[in-house]
């Protein structure tokens, strides 16, 4: 069969896997198994048929397109599009249930799949408390009391099949309308699960803000969803990338450089039009004229801002959904729900899906908007690195870890760095994922969040210690340099290098390359923190010691998978081209290849080709500086956490200034609370204040009004009204009664009246009628 | 003013006879309290209206030329025995009855309905 109609279909159906799970167990959850227990397998089923279709996909689209051959000029890139469904068709506007599957897609499937699997059976064990009645310490009731409920072990599997089927829905969306309806399900998901234990105020709260700064994000994101409908008269990528890259188009050998459609470019000049149309009757000659001075106004830059603000609002609702600067707030607050949950959130689904996007919609950024995309993710890797050196809470160490490395992303996407950005996207999700679930076991071990209350848990979890020491290695990048190295290794150095090649041709912009070298050197130092605290040095807390054990089976196999990903996800196929990177390579969409060429606001910047920066006189020194930073943040951690040379306590006291700006996360959710919060609550106050001084006075004084002559008229209607049908009725209910009175019962005496009467009528006739009687 | 007793007998002693029968038979159903007496009491009234129809009804009680009823009168008369037979079964039915229930016939007693 074709690949053309294969792909679609095995995809389409690893998508709706996860689909008929949720649908499974909304309807039978419950009785699925004891508790519900049947439900884990169930999504865990779903999920695992998925993980294989995909990977099916993916040895299917490998043994089509092999890879290292680069791009032929027939066939710039390898995708394959089209639709399943059509939804609404109006004139040459279409929107459809579409697919859009290239490299991307694929990789994106097999490892989403994959690292949901392992969260999924990981779940089995972490959730098993949610198979009986579960007490929660953390929620007082009104009286008191700890609340208990029931478990909910079934729904925890229900909202995490609907995450994956979202997730992979989004992958393989293949217009944008798509797009961002699987984007708001992934919201919704997200609003789901971390508001798991939705009795916890803060888990709640958590929910909210979760799904009130997506919001923001994707404001904009319908804004540039607009500018791209009015100016492309389409959402579907492929129309959208032949429109913004046309073939042949520009400098580069390959084509297909950045070209604003005509639509935008009519749009920006409809007063000129207007004007054509206006000194030239016949309608035909006026389309010409228009057409042959398209190229002009192209030149000019009219559209171009269109082009800009279409790029722009994309992105922001990427940097919602990925926790970039400034709506990163929400992703360390995420971690109130299940520690799987925020495996999956921070590695494979939610904050995924915005540097997805970027790279999805790449071809259609200008220079300008991935400046700001580089510039946004740089601010965002230092502030959360900077945060995640004073943080305790294990879960919040690595949540803002995820946000420093969305940081990096975002920032490698922003400077040209396709591949590296993505590349980092896949090897952070395996490493990602392995961390959070070993501090989950670690949590679920100890029955806390707090670093400083554990410590020599090594001897007690082997296991979880050895598996998260691999991703605290993977993270950091370690690996011998120029030989060999962890997956974390390969993807750090690729973005550095391609900072490094970018900071050499615009010396302006040298910072980004500085700031994300020291966040290389934050990054291994925040991870190791953690490590040690965790599991080296003496039980600071004997009573959390004693109670530690290593996890059950069922979780730690899962870690073991992931650790094994963690280490080989960089790696190619010995002696082959067969990699994630030359995967990701394959991928590159149209026109990128060759570096952008300056955009219009910003004649001096200069986006350097990819391939530039693997050339020898950047790799190595990059690679070299990359593992000597990451090894100085090894080893401060190391003299301060392990070795103890140096006191914690001290230097936090030392530069307390810098040590509580950190503590109180750079004073971000105070000042969004002034800010923000303060005068929407402000302004619903005085809304709800007038609602109630006002509109329910004026209803109040109306209904007042109404009773009152309601009152009146029911007065008239007893006093008159009534008064008439009584009167009649106690006027003849007296005569009735005086009547009765007649009535003795007495025969005899009847009898007599009887008799009297007949002799009173015959007197009276006699008196009376005796004259007319006697007659003639 | 004539003298009834030194008339020959004519209608209107019939008509006497049949007046004092009906009085005789008011007054009886007003003084009796037995329920009995006071159907006797009807018996008479009735048959005082009976001797009054047959009397108008006789061809040799002619008075001043007036035409007599006839046999119509004598027929009426039949049917007052009918019917007084008939009522006096009803009637008896029903004393029985109320005996039964109050074990008396005192027509004074009968005056629930009344309440």
């Amino acid at each position: 069969m074709d690949l053309a109609q294969v792909l679609p279909l095995l995809l389409g159906l690893a998508w709706l896997t996860p689909l008929a799970s949720f649908a499974a167990i909304v309807f039978f959850g419950p009785r699925m198994g004891h508790a519900g227990k049947g439900a884990g397998y169930v999504a865990i089923g779903a999920i695992a048929a998925s993980a294989v279709l995909s990977i099916l996909a993916l040895i299917a689209w490998l043994i089509a397109h092999p890879l290292g051959g680069g791009h032929d000029a027939a066939h710039p890139v390898a995708a394959i599009a089209g639709e399943w469904y059509p939804l609404a068709v109006a004139g040459e506007l279409k929107i459809a249930i579409g697919y859009y599957i290239d490299g991307l897609t694929v990789a994106m499937f097999a490892m989403v799949t994959v690292v949901a699997l392992c969260i999924h059976v990981y779940s089995l064990g972490y959730m098993h408390e949610e198979l009986h009645e579960v007490t929660d310490p953390l929620v007082t009731l009104a009286n008191g009391q700890t609340l208990k409920r029931r478990g909910r072990f079934h729904r925890f599997f229900q909202y995490l099949s609907l995450f994956c089927f979202s997730m992979l829905g989004l992958v393989i969306a293949g217009n944008v309308a798509m797009v961002f309806v699987f984007w708001e399900l992934v919201g919704i998901c997200s609003y789901l699960l971390i508001g798991f234990y939705i009795e916890r105020k803060s888990a709640s709260n958590a929910a909210n803000k979760a799904f009130i700064v997506n919001r923001v994000g994707d404001f904009g994101m319908i804004v540039g969803l607009m500018a791209l409908w009015s100016g492309l008269g389409t959402f579907s990528f492929d129309e959208i990338f032949q429109q913004v890259r046309p073939a042949g188009h520009g400098p580069a050998a390959h084509g297909h450089a950045l070209t604003v459609p005509d639509g935008m470019v009519r749009f920006a000049a409809r007063e000129e039009i207007a004007a054509i149309y206006q000194g030239t009757p016949d309608a035909r000659q006026a389309e010409h004229a228009i057409r042959e001075q398209l190229p002009g106004w192209r030149a000019e830059g009219l559209g171009y801002g269109l082009l800009v603000v279409a790029g722009l609002g994309i992105f922001c609702g990427c940097v919602g959904k990925s926790a970039q600067f400034p709506l990163h707030v929400w992703l360390p607050d995420a971690m109130e729900g299940p520690t799987p949950v925020s495996a999956l959130i921070h590695a494979a689904t939610m904050v995924a899906a915005g540097v997805y996007l970027v790279g999805r919609f790449y071809p259609v950024f200008t220079p300008e908007v991935l400046l700001v995309i580089a510039v946004v993710g740089c601010i965002t890797l230092f502030i959360a690195a900077t945060i995640a050196l004073t943080a305790t809470d294990i879960k919040r160490v690595l949540a803002y870890s995820t946000v420093s490395q969305l940081g990096y992303m975002m920032l490698a996407l922003g400077v040209g760095g396709w591949v590296a950005g993505l590349f980092h996207l896949f090897t952070h999700a395996f490493f990602k994922a392995l961390l959070f679930l070993c501090s989950g076991s670690v949590i679920h071990a100890t029955g806390t969040n707090e670093m400083p209350r554990m410590g020599g848990l090594l001897r007690k979890m082997p296991w979880t210690a050895g598996t998260m020491l691999v991703g605290c290695l993977a993270i950091a990048g370690a690996g011998i340099p120029l030989v060999i190295g962890l997956s974390g290794y390969y993807s750090k150095d690729g973005i550095l290098a391609q900072l490094y090649s970018f900071a050499g041709q615009n010396p302006s912009y040298a910072w980004l390359f500085y700031v994300a070298a020291g966040g290389a050197a934050l990054t291994a130092f925040y991870m190791f923190r953690l490590w040690f605290m965790t599991f080296l040095g003496s039980p600071r807390d004997e009573h959390v010691y004693a109670h530690a054990h290593e996890s059950p089976r069922v979780m730690v196999v899962p870690l073991v998978i992931l650790a094994v990903f963690a280490v080989i996800a960089g790696w190619n196929v010995p002696g082959t081209e067969l990699g994630l990177q030359p995967l990701l390579e394959q991928a590159r969409p149209l026109g990128t290849a060759e570096g952008a060429s300056q955009g219009l606001f910003l004649p001096t910047l200069t986006l350097p080709a990819e391939h530039l920066s693997h050339a020898h006189e950047i790799h190595v020194p990059v690679t070299l500086l990359a593992f000597s930073v990451a090894v100085a943040g090894f080893l401060l951690a190391a003299v301060i956490y392990w070795w103890r040379l140096l006191d914690a306590d001290v230097i936090s006291r030392m530069f307390w200034p810098v040590h509580d700006f950190l503590r109180n996360k750079w004073w971000f959710d105070e000042l969004y609370q002034f800010l923000f919060v303060r005068p929407v609550l402000a302004g619903a106050r005085l809304a709800a204040g007038i609602d109630r001084v006002v509109i329910d006075g004026l209803a109040h004084a109306l209904a007042g009004a109404v009773r009152l002559f309601s009152r009146f008229d029911d007065w008239i209607d007893r006093l008159f009204v009534d008064g008439a049908v009584n009167a009649t009725a106690n006027v003849t209910y007296e005569a009735g009664l005086r009547l009765r009175e007649i009535q003795t019962g007495a025969i005899r005496q009847y009898v007599m009246w009887v008799a009297a009467g007949t002799v009173g009528l015959f007197v009276l006739a006699m008196f009376l009628w005796s004259y007319t009687l006697a007659g003639p | 003013m004539i003298n009834p007793v030194a008339e020959p007998v004519s209608l209107m002693h019939y008509l006497v006879v049949g007046a004092i029968l009906f009085v005789c038979g008011v007054v009886c159903m007003t003084a009796k309290r037995n329920a009995i007496g006071v159907l006797m009491g009807i018996e008479l009234v009735l048959n005082g209206a009976n001797l009054n129809f047959v009397a108008f009804g006789s061809p040799y009680l002619q008075s001043g030329g007036a035409p007599s009823l006839g046999l119509d009168g004598h027929l009426m008369a039949l049917f007052v025995i009918v019917l007084a037979a008939a009522e006096a079964a009803m009637a008896l039915a029903i004393a029985l009855s109320f005996y039964n229930a109050h074990a008396t016939v005192d027509v004074d007693q009968a005056n629930e309905l009344k309440r």
